[in-house]
Order: C-alpha cells, then sequence, then structure tokens
C-alpha cells in the first residue's frame, strides 16, 4: 500500500492500470481529457500492455468498446457532458449487447449555454439506458468504485458507468491510498470472457428483433440489472474484507437518530458532511444519506433508513423541465411512495453549471427540511444559490 | 485546517505551486488538497490556485473564500483592487515583490504577519525565466512553516527532471533566505 497525492481523474487511471485492462477507446473532452491521457502515458511507457484506439468522436469510442469487449477484452472508456450524449443511442445497444464496459463519466453541464463546469445534467439522461451507475465522493472512492465497477461489470455482464464529479473532485489533489497492483490483481484476475465474435462460436450480434422477440431480450436486460443487486451487495463486502475500505448502495453519515436528512449524490456531499458535523455539534438531529448507487436504485435500503425520519430533503443537480419532480427527487418520492412511514420531502436544486454549493447553502436547506416537517407539507422547489 | 489562495497569472505555475505544497503536505502523513479555481486555463490571464492542509481528512469541497493565507505570484498584482478579500483576521500575505513587506501593511489591513520576498529576480537568476512558483514556495515555507522545506524539495525532484528540479531548488532556498517578515 502506497499513500499518494492524486486527483480524482488519476485516480480512475490507476485503478484502469492496476485492473489491467485490454482496450481503451475515447475521444477527449474537459474535464475527462487527464483520465485518458494517463491511460496513454502507462501504455506508452510499458506500464499497461492495451490497445488504445484514438477515435473520432464518442459515438466511434463506444461502438469500438462494444466491438472490444464482444471478443472478451477487458475494455474502459471515459467521457463528459456532449462526449456522453453523443454517445447514447450507443449505450442502450452496450447494456442491451451484455458488454462489460466500465466507463468514467466526468459529470459536466450539457450545452446551451455552453459550460465546461460540474452538475449532473449529463449523467441524468442516461439513467434509463440500462447501465449500472455509481456516483462517487472523493478520488479515494474514484479507485476503489473503478476496481469493484469491474468486478461487478465482469459478473453480470453488464456496463458500469462510474460518475465523477467535474473539477471538484477530478482535478482536486487529494491522499490516496493506492493498494499494490498485485493485490488489485488478485481481487479481478484478467480471466478471458467469452469471445462471443469467434469464428467457433455460432454467435449473431445486433440482430433485428421483431416484435415476437423485442421485448423478451429486453426484458433479459432488465432482470440482469435487478438480479446485479446481489452481485454488487457481496463485491461491496468482500471489497471490505480485502481493501478494508466500507462502502454501500447508500452512503450514511450521522443517521442513527437522525430526524432530518438530506440525501445527495456526488462530491458535494463532503460539504454536507461538514455542515452535519457543525449542526450536530449544536445539537441538531441531522444525518445524511447519498446515493452512491443510482442505477440500480436502492429502494429497500432507503425506506429502512428514513423510517424514523420526519423530513427529508433532496438534492438535485440536474433539472428534469416540466417533470413532476427534478430526478433524484422523483425516484425517492417514487420509492417512499408506499412505504409505511414517509418522511415530508423537500425537492432542492442547486450547483447548476458549476455554482459553488456553500456552506450556508447546505445550513439553509437543513433549516427549510426542519420547517417543512414542522408545517407538515413540503414547499414547491427551492432553487438554492439562484439569483433573483 | 489551514486554507490557502493563491493568485498569479496563467503561465506562472500557480496550479502547481498550490499541488506541490499540497503534495508535500499528504507526503508528511497529513491531509490536503489543491486544486486551481475551476475552468479553463489561459496563459496572461489572472488564475487562483487553492489549498487546504489539515491533520484530518477534509470533507469541504468548495473553493475558498476566507482564506488563512494569501500568496501573490505576480510582483504586477499585489496592489490589485480585491486581491485582500476575505482574509481571516490575523491572517498572512506572502507577495512576491521587491518592496519591504511594510509598504503593503495599509492594503492587508487585518494581516497578521506580511513576507515579501523577490521572487521574479530570484526566478530569473537561478531558474532563467519569471515563474515564480518554486522561489515563492521558499517563502511559504519560512513564513509559515507549514511543511518542511525537505519535503517541498523532495517534491520537485519528483516532479521535474533533474537539472531543472536542481535549479528550482535552489530559487527556493535562495527565496527562503531572503524573504523579509513584518508582524505586528
Amino acid at each position: 500500500m502506497k499513500r499518494v497525492a492524486l486527483n480524482g481523474n488519476y485516480a480512475v487511471a490507476y485503478a484502469v492500470k492496476m485492473a489491467d485492462v485490454d482496450f481503451v477507446a475515447a475521444y477527449p473532452i474537459t474535464p475527462q481529457t487527464p483520465i485518458v491521457e494517463k491511460i496513454s502515458e502507462f501504455i506508452a511507457n510499458g506500464e499497461l500492455e492495451a490497445e488504445y484506439v484514438n477515435v473520432e468522436s464518442e459515438h466511434s469510442a463506444i461502438s469500438a468498446c462494444i466491438g472490444a469487449s464482444l471478443t472478451g477484452a477487458r475494455v474502459f472508456t471515459a467521457t463528459s457532458s456532449q462526449g456522453l450524449a453523443y454517445m447514447h443511442e450507443v449505450l442502450f445497444m452496450a447494456s442491451s449487447l451484455r458488454t462489460p464496459i466500465v466507463m468514467a463519466n466526468v459529470n459536466r453541464a450539457l450545452s446551451h449555454p455552453l459550460n465546461i463546469w460540474n452538475d449532473h445534467s449529463d449523467a441524468m439522461p442516461e439513467r434509463d439506458c440500462g447501465w449500472i451507475q455509481f456516483w462517487v465522493e472523493s478520488a479515494q472512492e474514484a479507485f476503489d468504485t473503478t476496481i469493484q465497477a469491474f468486478k461487478i461489470a465482469e459478473e453480470v455482464l453488464l456496463p458500469v458507468m462510474i460518475n465523477l464529479d467535474g473539477f471538484i473532485l477530478s482535478h482536486v489533489y487529494e491522499a490516496v491510498e493506492l493498494p499494490d497492483e498485485e493485490l488489485v490483481r488478485e481481487y479481478i484476475p484478467s480471466k478471458p470472457l467469452i469471445n462471443r465474435v469467434s469464428p467457433k462460436l455460432s454467435y449473431t450480434i445486433g440482430v433485428v428483433g421483431p416484435p415476437e422477440y423485442y421485448f423478451e431480450m429486453k426484458y433479459q436486460a432488465l432482470e440482469a440489472i435487478e438480479r446485479s443487486r446481489n452481485n454488487i451487495n457481496n463485491v461491496n463486502k468482500e471489497f471490505s474484507k480485502v481493501f478494508g475500505r466500507k462502502y454501500g448502495n447508500v452512503n450514511e453519515h450521522m443517521m442513527e437518530d437522525a430526524k432530518y436528512v438530506l440525501i445527495t449524490m456526488g462530491a458535494v456531499t463532503g460539504t454536507a458532511k461538514f455542515v452535519v458535523n457543525e449542526l450536530r455539534k449544536k445539537g441538531e438531529k441531522v444525518g445524511l444519506l447519498s446515493i452512491r448507487c443510482f442505477r440500480p436504485f436502492p429502494k429497500d435500503e432507503i425506506i429502512k433508513l428514513l423510517e424514523d425520519v420526519k423530513g427529508v430533503g433532496v438534492l438535485d443537480r440536474a433539472l428534469t423541465p416540466g417533470g413532476p419532480g427534478h430526478p433524484l427527487y422523483t425516484d425517492i418520492c417514487c420509492a417512499l411512495y408506499n412505504a409505511k412511514n414517509r418522511p415530508i420531502i423537500q425537492s432542492f436544486v442547486g450547483g447548476l453549471g458549476g455554482r459553488d454549493i456553500l456552506i450556508d447553502d447546505f445550513i439553509k436547506m437543513f433549516e427549510i427540511v426542519k420547517e417543512v416537517s414542522e408545517e407538515g407539507r413540503p414547499k414547491p422547489c427551492i432553487y438554492i444559490g439562484l439569483r433573483e | 485546517m489551514l486554507e490557502i489562495r493563491w493568485h498569479g497569472r496563467g503561465g506562472q505555475g500557480v496550479v502547481t505551486a498550490a499541488e506541490i505544497l499540497a503534495i508535500a503536505a499528504i507526503n508528511e502523513g497529513k491531509y490536503a488538497q489543491a486544486f486551481a479555481a475551476f475552468g479553463p486555463e489561459r496563459r496572461g490571464a489572472p488564475v487562483l490556485g487553492f489549498t487546504r492542509i489539515d491533520d484530518e481528512n477534509i470533507l469541504l469541497r468548495t473553493q475558498i473564500y476566507n482564506p488563512d493565507i494569501i500568496v501573490v505570484l505576480d510582483s504586477h498584482i499585489c496592489n490589485m483592487k480585491g486581491i485582500e478579500d476575505g482574509l481571516k483576521n490575523d491572517g498572512i500575505v506572502i507577495l512576491n515583490t521587491p518592496l519591504k513587506p511594510e509598504y503593503y501593511a495599509e492594503k492587508f489591513k487585518n494581516a497578521k504577519k506580511i513576507a515579501t520576498v523577490d521572487a521574479t529576480t530570484i526566478a530569473i537568476k537561478e531558474i532563467g525565466s519569471p515563474i515564480t512558483n518554486t522561489a515563492i514556495l521558499g517563502a511559504v515555507i519560512k513564513t509559515t512553516n507549514i511543511v518542511k522545506l525537505r519535503s517541498i524539495e523532495l517534491v520537485i525532484r519528483e516532479r521535474f527532471r533533474k537539472e531543472i528540479a536542481e535549479k528550482n531548488i535552489k530559487a527556493v532556498r535562495e527565496a527562503f533566505n531572503q524573504t523579509i517578515i513584518f508582524e505586528r
């Protein structure tokens, strides 16, 4: 084990190297580029033996990854924002073709207006594409989750997307514990997956699915992601035994006797934890949940964790224009609708296009959650930090 | 927790300075973060860098608005409007300037300590170009003692080719020796 200073992007690149991937295809885009730059450096230096394909677009990057994955290779790609959007139609093929691709998506806002900064508007439109989606809080978690992702993807034959926040995580240097490479390779040995394009096997890939078959094929991919819950839980358990760091599908902070809870995703969870610690010192019964595994959605865990909670605030960093609620809020409401004890659920949106979510913003969110809980009904969505 | 805000211009190595200090702290077993004002980088444009150092794991993900320490790498912007914004009371200011620290006492009203060093002259002499990031680190260590001088030198040796590293280390030491500190 080595304790080093890495930024979130490099933490992912190191995980990819240690995972001994066979194939990488990517197209550069801010703020993701340093990941693939570092990987190409590893390959050029001979530290990683892999095929790196420079493609002309993200559409081609993910298509090349599918092709490589079908041959049984361990495959990685990375992108952000417009790049992910450009992959959109192919993402569905990756999951339905059951290709265990691992992708890092460094979260960045979508145009227009053009914006290279961080929010979750790139990943949210892809939540229904059949990929497993993780969201991480720190460079350490980015490293660990990337390692886990290869294990999960190859066990369940589904692609996995690791979301890490652009700049506030991707470009921040911090302390990361890197395990020995042998330990990682032991944990995820490079066992060849089935080569589905081998002439020795009679597979047909990319077929037409007429009405007689399409439904069943889609249902299989649906079942696969449902079944992946077990694998993900087991991987979380095993990982903590081997590497000593424990992760859940929902990360909890000060939840034991919490009455007012905020639900977040990604790196801003750190600032929220800081605020929870400060409020706890003043005797406030506040707690925090961050959704680490967003797809498959940890519905049962959330119901259980919120059983004795009076009020919940849900912080979205993306919009669902004209919808019944913004994406995470809608999912939380849906998860809790049939729960026996249902807290008051208040919607917040903050930090769009890289606007900093400040300590005072989180304090205000907790105050509002407390207030609406006492009133017994939530207010319409509150846009934190929006200028009037 | 100690929060540092770095000011300079694109090309002077502001972000590298923020990173070298954080990496040195992490190598000493502490926790640290280093980052730039999030966004694109352009040569010559004003640049902000940030470093946080603590003995415990750092949770905050915001930019730094109330620094304990302000460091200015560009001698032309020490007097720029707003550069003193948010400095904590009894904060520390470290400036690249040939002037004496007393000259800036009025500008940085709530600073407890102001330190100056002519990092540009030192950088030109030792490195051959006006890239002041390593020299200013010498002044930062002299003034604050946040990490050991040796820890900074180790990071520089890891990060740069041998001849370049040695030149930069000379600049760090020279600046360390030449830093003038004013305290009130």
